[in-house]
């Protein structure tokens, strides 16, 4: 009984070392301003409920004769997912617009569409409130490892990693903003810099962009192993979709 | 997008007790300054007018400008006497024009 | 002025902005003037809510309200708001009257820059009462399509 204990408290002790980050873990929303937390908490203000609302009424009418909504509990906190028909993770968004067209065989979602957007915040928002929870999947292993290497790596003309701002100086200011953690805790959201909504993917191309980078393509090999990468990372934080940030 | 716009009321209405309308709609709201990546002046398109109508008596009125935000949201006071039938309507360039109807049953 | 930044921006190479024509405060003061129709300006009453450092102008959260027992007799008949420094001074007019019980409204507006933002209030027995705010507006790090 008393190995049993001292091997459980071990396996505690090992998980919550691999799940922590130098210092407390932090989701953008704490670093908003007052105004922008409000926005977010009240759904009758957040703008990202008029895609939400439009995700609702189409998945009534296209997924909902195969998918449960309380079945759609808990499934963003587990994308990216493994596909074994296709060898690969697939991102909650990417998974939606592959079942449109081979299931539904409805119009095509396009990455970033208002119509794909509506419908991954409309999943994606069953499961706020839930810790994101990244399967323990050894297939995603070897995409993971290549995220978190892309994560690390310098990028752009002015030569910069994801983790040089995001791991070894968050809480710093770059012109007037402040620098999040990073975690995808709140996506889709609102932006208030795109007047509207959009995916992790978005985010991550636009900085890319920001730092003079070639972007990675929507639905790249790439993006898909950051956007793996950025889960684990960020493993047991609460899913707030529809998120709202500056 | 296919829904345009969300009307919020407070779970219970009072009679003679003001509460708030929330109303927010889809909306770019092109200002008519943007200039795109060639150069061309993105022409302005914002919705011009929001108008609250209880049971067809004008309660309240917006005329909005480019400085609005897009998705315009407009929280509003109304008391209202009786059972009725709120109609929101926004109106606006390019011929915009959509429109909102809720039942209000105050207790 | 304005032509001393722009080139200032462009030597140290940043990425140069087209900005269209800010307002001055004197497009401000002709839309208040025209607003408040011929009635006695004056400072006070009207109340603005807005947050006095935004990290994000494109949408700013904003209340206007003033005390009024809202009657037939003694009411505020409009509220507005302007700006100095957006390149359209007036943004709002809210029409107002009996049937709203309170005068408050919320929306939601655009600050190009850090500049003062100007809430107006009309009453039913002529007058109109002005606050104004100083807002500060952090501009977004990075640019993006």
């Amino acid at each position: 009984m008393r190995a049993r204990l001292g091997v459980a408290l071990v396996l505690v002790l090992v998980l919550a070392g691999a799940a922590a980050q130098a210092g407390p873990r932090r989701s953008g929303f704490d670093d908003m301003s007052p105004a922008t937390q409000a926005m977010q908490r009240d759904d009758a203000a957040n703008p990202a409920w008029l895609w939400l609302k439009d995700g609702e009424q189409r998945f009534a009418a296209d997924c909902a004769r195969c998918h449960g909504v309380e079945r759609m509990r808990g499934v963003a906190a587990r994308h990216p997912a493994f596909d074994a028909r296709r060898g690969r993770p697939l991102t909650l968004g990417e998974r939606i617009g592959i079942c449109q067209a081979e299931n539904v065989k409805g119009a095509p979602l396009a990455p970033e569409s208002d119509a794909r957007l509506a419908l991954e915040s409309y999943v994606a928002h069953q499961s706020r409130g839930l810790p994101i929870a990244p399967p323990a999947d050894a297939r995603l292993a070897p995409f993971r490892e290549r995220g978190a290497r892309l994560f690390a790596q310098r990028f752009g003309q002015l030569d910069l990693s994801c983790a040089a701002c995001h791991d070894r100086r968050p809480g710093q200011r770059l012109a007037g903003s402040v620098i999040p953690q990073g975690h995808p805790t709140g996506y889709p959201v609102y932006r208030l810099e795109w007047q509207g909504v959009g995916s992790l993917q978005r985010r991550l191309r636009g900085c890319l962009t920001g730092i003079r980078a070639e972007p990675f393509d929507f639905d790249s090999a790439e993006i898909t192993a950051i956007e793996l990468h950025l889960m684990q990372r960020a493993a047991g934080m609460k899913i707030e979709t529809p998120g709202v940030r500056p | 997008m296919a829904t345009r716009a969300l009307v919020h009321l407070p779970a219970a209405i009072r009679r003679g007790e003001p509460f708030e309308v929330r109303a927010l709609i889809a909306h770019p709201m092109e200002t008519g300054h943007r200039v795109d990546t060639q150069g061309q002046r993105l022409p302005r398109d914002i919705i011009r007018r929001f108008e609250a109508r209880l049971d067809g008596e004008l309660v309240f009125a917006a005329d909005l400008h480019p400085s609005i935000a897009a998705n315009p949201y407009i929280v509003f006071p109304l008391v209202v006497q009786a059972a009725g039938t709120l109609a929101l309507s926004w109106s606006g360039d390019r011929g915009f024009a959509h429109g909102e109807s809720v039942a209000l049953q105050p207790s | 002025m304005k032509r001393r930044t722009l080139l200032a921006a462009a030597g140290a190479g940043s990425l140069l902005l087209v900005r269209p024509a800010l307002a001055t405060p004197e497009a401000m003061r002709r839309a208040l003037a025209e607003f408040a129709g011929g009635a006695v300006l004056r400072e006070g009453r009207v109340q603005l809510e807005i947050a006095a450092l935004v990290e994000n102008g494109n949408t700013v959260p904003v209340t206007l309200r003033m005390a009024s027992p809202m009657t037939a007799a003694d009411h505020v008949r409009r509220l507005a708001l302007f700006t100095e420094r957006n390149p359209d001074p007036g943004v709002a007019v809210f029409h107002l009257g009996p049937r709203n019980g309170r005068a408050e409204v919320a929306t939601r507006m655009r600050l190009a820059t850090s500049q003062t933002v100007v809430a107006a209030a009309l009453t039913s027995d002529g007058t109109c009462w002005t606050t104004s705010v100083d807002v500060l507006v952090t501009l977004a790090a990075c640019v993006e399509p």
